[in-house]
């Protein structure tokens, strides 16, 4: 379980934890609470190159569809299959084991501290 | 029509009963109201194995009462009101003049000349202004009681056994009620009326009751059911309980440009009944040769068909459109209602839905897709 106040954030509603040139990815629970319970992850294939603001995947919930974008350019090195088996773990551990994917980057774009996020989402 | 001059947000009796209980909120023609509690799927599943706990007070309260009324709801609803016995309830729609849906409503005889007119929160006003026209004519009276009449549906094959057994509520006769029967009992000393009705595909009841008595009676239910794995339940597990039960959402099945045989309601219009209502002629000529019509639709794996998603035939033509859609909770697969031309109105006809670009197969199968076993 990363700890929230280390991660970087979007204004998507994304955190990152970065590592090195690698990112990991996932929603935040603010994102999974709007959602609702999350019944189908559609992520990108590893190896596909990816831009920073394009969406990438897909996040639906019985009541609506979220899109997962890319924070970051740079290439898919792993995906979540437990997240694809099983979509729950959006909901019930969205900063640990309902991490979505690792996208290797060469460059960071500005990102949102836990602050700032916090701070946009108003909680 | 809409009333464009309140734009005030509305708060339920009971919001703060919802508050304490960790709920989501969302807004619904105006009003706050709980979208889930804790998870929208285990609310749903409660309601499918022993039963959830709604608030419907955003619901409008049309009370119709007067020597005439039943004549005159024989004029203003596509039904026929007045064979409806006190203590009885029907569906049925109001329509326009020329044939579309102003509003899905259920009347509730309660008394010889009362009736309650329950109407979706988003058309209250269109509602009461249309019954307040419609009767002027008959000698009757109509009043909005929308906000004294707070609404709570207890929901659930654990209805009874929970209901009968909270303290506070005295209802003769609760074990005999049979389904679309009302019943008044008291609650606390005050006055309440217990229907066994819903919209969830499940035994329950809806109990109309004093604002002020409400948050009392919502904790009553709620403690009494616990044990039974009664919980509150949110709008977004209503919306895919009503939806696997087939049932229409105004708005999305249902709306001012749709003739009620397109929905599959064309039961609810009596053309049969005596004198003239609203909307007659128009029904009685029906809509445009190769209107659409409402049909359910399956599909294999997890993506749903959502509102406004196009269908299309298997030719590659548009062929449609969804109006409500989800992955079933209960049935494990996506399903969806969606209006569609007649030529593709067969059950077993394979079709598409495209689902934000993917091309998602999808055959017209019956509607309800989900019937609670008889008991």
């Amino acid at each position: 379980m990363a700890l929230q106040n280390t991660l970087k954030y979007t204004s998507e509603h994304e955190w990152l934890s970065v590592q090195g040139d690698i990112a990991t990815v996932g929603i935040t629970a603010y994102a999974a609470e709007k959602l609702g319970d999350v019944v189908f992850v559609e992520l990108p294939a590893v190896g596909a190159s990816v831009a920073s603001g394009k969406v990438v995947g897909e996040i639906e919930s019985t009541k609506s569809v979220g899109e997962l974008f890319a924070p970051v350019d740079g290439t898919v090195t792993e995906v979540n299959d437990a997240v694809v088996a099983h979509p729950e773990l959006v909901n019930s551990d969205p900063f640990g084991e309902g991490w979505l994917i690792k996208v290797s980057f060469t460059e960071l774009p500005t990102l949102l501290s836990f602050d700032e996020y916090t701070a946009l989402v108003g909680e | 029509m809409t009333d464009s001059t309140d734009s005030t947000v509305r708060f339920s009796p009971l919001h703060q009963q919802h508050v304490d209980a960790g709920a989501s909120f969302t807004d619904f023609a105006g009003w706050q109201m709980p979208v889930r509690y804790s998870s929208d799927l285990a609310e749903h599943h409660a309601v499918r194995t022993a039963a959830g706990l709604f608030d419907l007070s955003h619901m409008g309260e049309i009370v119709v009462i007067g020597p005439e009324s039943a004549d005159a709801l024989d004029y203003a609803f596509a039904g026929r009101i007045s064979v409806v016995a006190t203590g009885q309830a029907k569906y049925s729609l109001l329509l326009g003049r020329d044939g579309g849906i102003i509003d899905d409503l259920v009347v509730y005889r309660t008394g010889e000349d009362r009736f309650i007119v329950v109407a979706n929160a988003s058309n209250r006003e269109a509602v009461a202004a249309e019954l307040l026209e419609r009767t002027a004519p008959f000698d009757c009276e109509v009043f909005d009681e929308s906000d004294d009449i707070a609404l709570i549906a207890i929901q659930g094959p654990k209805s009874f056994e929970i209901l009968s057994q909270v303290p506070g509520i005295v209802v003769a006769g609760l074990a005999d009620l049979t389904y679309y029967r009302s019943i008044p009992g008291q609650f606390e000393g005050h006055e309440i009326l217990v229907a066994r009705t819903g919209y969830t595909g499940e035994d329950g009841f809806e109990l109309y009751v004093a604002p002020e008595a409400a948050p009392a009676l919502w904790r009553a239910i709620a403690e009494t059911g616990a044990g039974s794995g009664l919980v509150p339940a949110g709008l977004a597990s209503r919306d895919t309980l009503r939806l696997e039960a087939g049932m229409p959402l105004y708005g999305h099945e249902l709306s001012l440009t749709t003739f009620p045989v397109q929905a599959g309601l064309g039961r609810v219009v009596n053309l049969k009944k005596e004198g003239d209502f609203v909307g007659r002629a128009a029904v009685e000529t029906g809509p445009v040769e190769g209107a659409r019509v409402l049909v359910g639709l399956r599909s294999d794996g997890k993506r749903a068909g959502r509102a406004d998603y196009l269908v299309f035939g298997a030719d590659g033509t548009e062929v449609g459109v969804v109006t409500s859609g989800a992955l079933s909770p209960t049935l494990g697969y996506p399903i969806a209602m969606a209006y569609v031309d007649p030529a593709v109105r067969e059950l077993g006809t394979d079709l598409f839905l495209d689902v934000r670009g993917s091309r998602v197969p999808a055959s017209v199968t019956a509607l309800p897709f989900y019937k609670r076993e008889a008991n």
